[in-house]
């Protein structure tokens, strides 16, 4: 028994998200977003929006819990909290704080949500001692890394375009995609201009506008819902030693910042990577997805270009079938909230591009930056 | 990269500046003399960089500098495309390198690789430093060892 757990405490029992938008192409408010991705979630859970008292989110998602409840109406709220850091590396941290909540008894039905109108705000800040250089924005610095990665480990542009293939190839699937009916073929992603080397501008997520939520409540309370739930095993969060010091000097530097995550996450779940049928890998860059597998316990570093071929990464009879929403890439980027959602459709059976008998999955939020998280679910 | 001007990098990009803290003024003072150090803990020895009001290693916050070679390795590299500051919108690409210190523990300083930016530089090789004045501040660039 693991010494820390939530194993099987807590059911995910909604999901909602709004109509995803290229980036400034949201009509609403990103606050009505919010408020939409989230009564989608309440309607799809079969709960009516008061019984919510609870509220989760990360990156300093800008639409705050007083807002929320207040628009929302709730009687009240019992439960609010953030995780810390930037990015998409809270995504499954906060689905952690709503388990954490609902197991604690601090609240009922806690709403993860995550909500983006980017054309309206500005992006993330940035940091010094990089600037005068030209070292401005993530691409860049997780160019940095992978390159290194790529270097020590012989791993060739044919894995990050495997990566960028399989999200796109499961976007066709997907109606609620973004590049829904824009197909991408290998001959298209290499004549695509470069943005930084390694990376070709369909090695870039999106920068899109919408929201998403998902509702999560103790696992007796779930039994009498409308969906059947899907259980969390694990969560787990944090960054290894020194991983946010300046100037690219974090220790382990050809990371993703999962290695001290996942054998916790594996532990407390009581089941290691072979149990895994399908992977929900945040790619905010194509070439942190093969680092993110690694860590994961999914291939040794030196064996990354025998799995990360289109052929293993799709689905329904991919050996590791990755992303099968579309992800960040070809789906959405909702700072991977998107992801979460999708291993939670693959445990109800309900994917647009299902695993036949998927019963664990596995999300991996936010690489490379610090804190990350990560969750496995079950049906 | 304009022919004749004497930087890597075109005119318009932010200038470094010290904390305004105080903490890492004694790094940028020393490039300005053309030398390079990195942190060191008093009470450990411990070398550290970037620079932190503590050192990680003991917690002693009694920090000086310590004068590095200026020999490096070149850790990694990536050649740059995109005009991700609006100074860098007539430029082509150019070559950001993060370079390791061996006789620093190892630590790293990012800067840009001077020369061709089309070049394919072979991951650790040696490089040096080249001190390059800018009216407000020195930065660090890397140049390879033939």
């Amino acid at each position: 028994m693991a010494e820390y757990s939530i194993k099987d405490k807590v059911a995910i029992v909604g999901l909602g998200e709004t109509k995803y938008y290229k980036r400034g192409q949201a009509p609403v408010s990103e606050f009505q977003l919010a408020c939409e991705a989230i009564l989608k979630a309440v309607a799809d859970a079969g709960i009516t929006v008061t019984d919510l008292d609870g509220f989760a989110s990360y990156s300093n998602d800008r639409n705050d819990a007083a807002r929320l409840a207040t628009a929302l109406g709730l009687p009240h709220y019992a439960w609010a909290s953030m995780v810390w850091g930037g990015g998409g590396g809270g995504g499954s941290g906060a689905v952690a704080q709503a388990a954490a909540a609902v197991a604690a008894g601090y609240a009922k039905y806690v709403v993860v949500f995550r909500a983006l109108a980017q054309g309206q705000f500005g992006r993330f800040g940035q940091a010094a001692y990089t600037w005068p250089y030209g070292l401005f924005v993530p691409a860049q610095w997780v160019a940095l890394r992978v390159r290194r990665f790529m270097h020590e480990h012989r791993v060739t542009q044919d894995a990050l375009a495997a990566v960028v293939l399989a999200d796109y190839h499961h976007a066709q699937l997907n109606p609620r995609a973004v590049m829904y009916g824009r197909p991408l073929t290998r001959e298209q992603y290499d004549r695509s201009r470069w943005i930084v080397e390694p990376f070709h501008l369909y090695d870039c997520c999106m920068e899109n506008d919408g929201a998403a939520a998902l509702i999560l409540t103790s696992a007796e309370r779930a039994r009498d819902l409308k969906q059947k739930p899907v259980y969390v095993m694990a969560a787990a969060q944090g960054a290894p030693h020194r991983a946010a010091a300046a100037a690219e000097n974090s220790p382990d530097y050809a990371s993703s910042h999962f290695r001290t995550l996942a054998p916790r996450l594996y532990q407390m779940a009581e089941i290691g990577p072979q149990d895994v049928d399908v992977v929900q890998i945040y790619e905010h860059f194509s070439g942190a997805v093969p680092i993110s597998l690694v860590e994961h316990g999914f291939c040794e570093p030196d064996g990354v270009m025998d799995l990360c071929r289109l052929e293993n990464f799709i689905a329904p009879h991919g050996k590791l079938p990755l992303n099968t929403s579309g992800g960040n890439i070809a789906e959405c980027y909702m700072h991977g909230l998107e992801l979460v959602n999708e291993a939670v459709r693959q445990c109800r059976g309900s994917s647009t591009a299902q695993v036949p008998g998927a019963k664990i999955a596995l999300v991996a939020s936010g690489p490379m930056v610090s804190p990350v998280s990560d969750l496995l679910v079950h049906g | 990269m304009a022919e004749n001007s004497p930087y890597y990098l075109p005119e318009g990009l932010p200038a470094p500046k010290a904390q305004r803290d105080g903490m890492d003024a004694g790094f940028w003072e020393a490039l300005r003399r053309h030398e390079l150090v990195v942190q060191q803990c008093a009470r450990c020895q411990s070398l550290q960089f970037a620079p932190e009001w503590i050192c990680h290693k003991c917690q002693g916050g009694n920090l000086g500098w310590h004068r590095v070679s200026g020999r490096g390795r070149l850790y990694s590299w990536v050649r740059s495309w995109n005009p991700v500051h609006p100074a860098l919108k007539q430029a082509g690409p150019f070559i950001i390198a993060v370079v390791e210190l061996p006789d620093a523990n190892n630590l790293r300083m990012v800067g840009n690789l001077l020369g061709d930016p089309m070049q394919d530089a072979p991951f650790d090789a040696e490089v040096e430093a080249v001190f390059e004045d800018h009216p407000e501040a020195t930065l660090v660039q890397w140049k390879l060892v033939r």
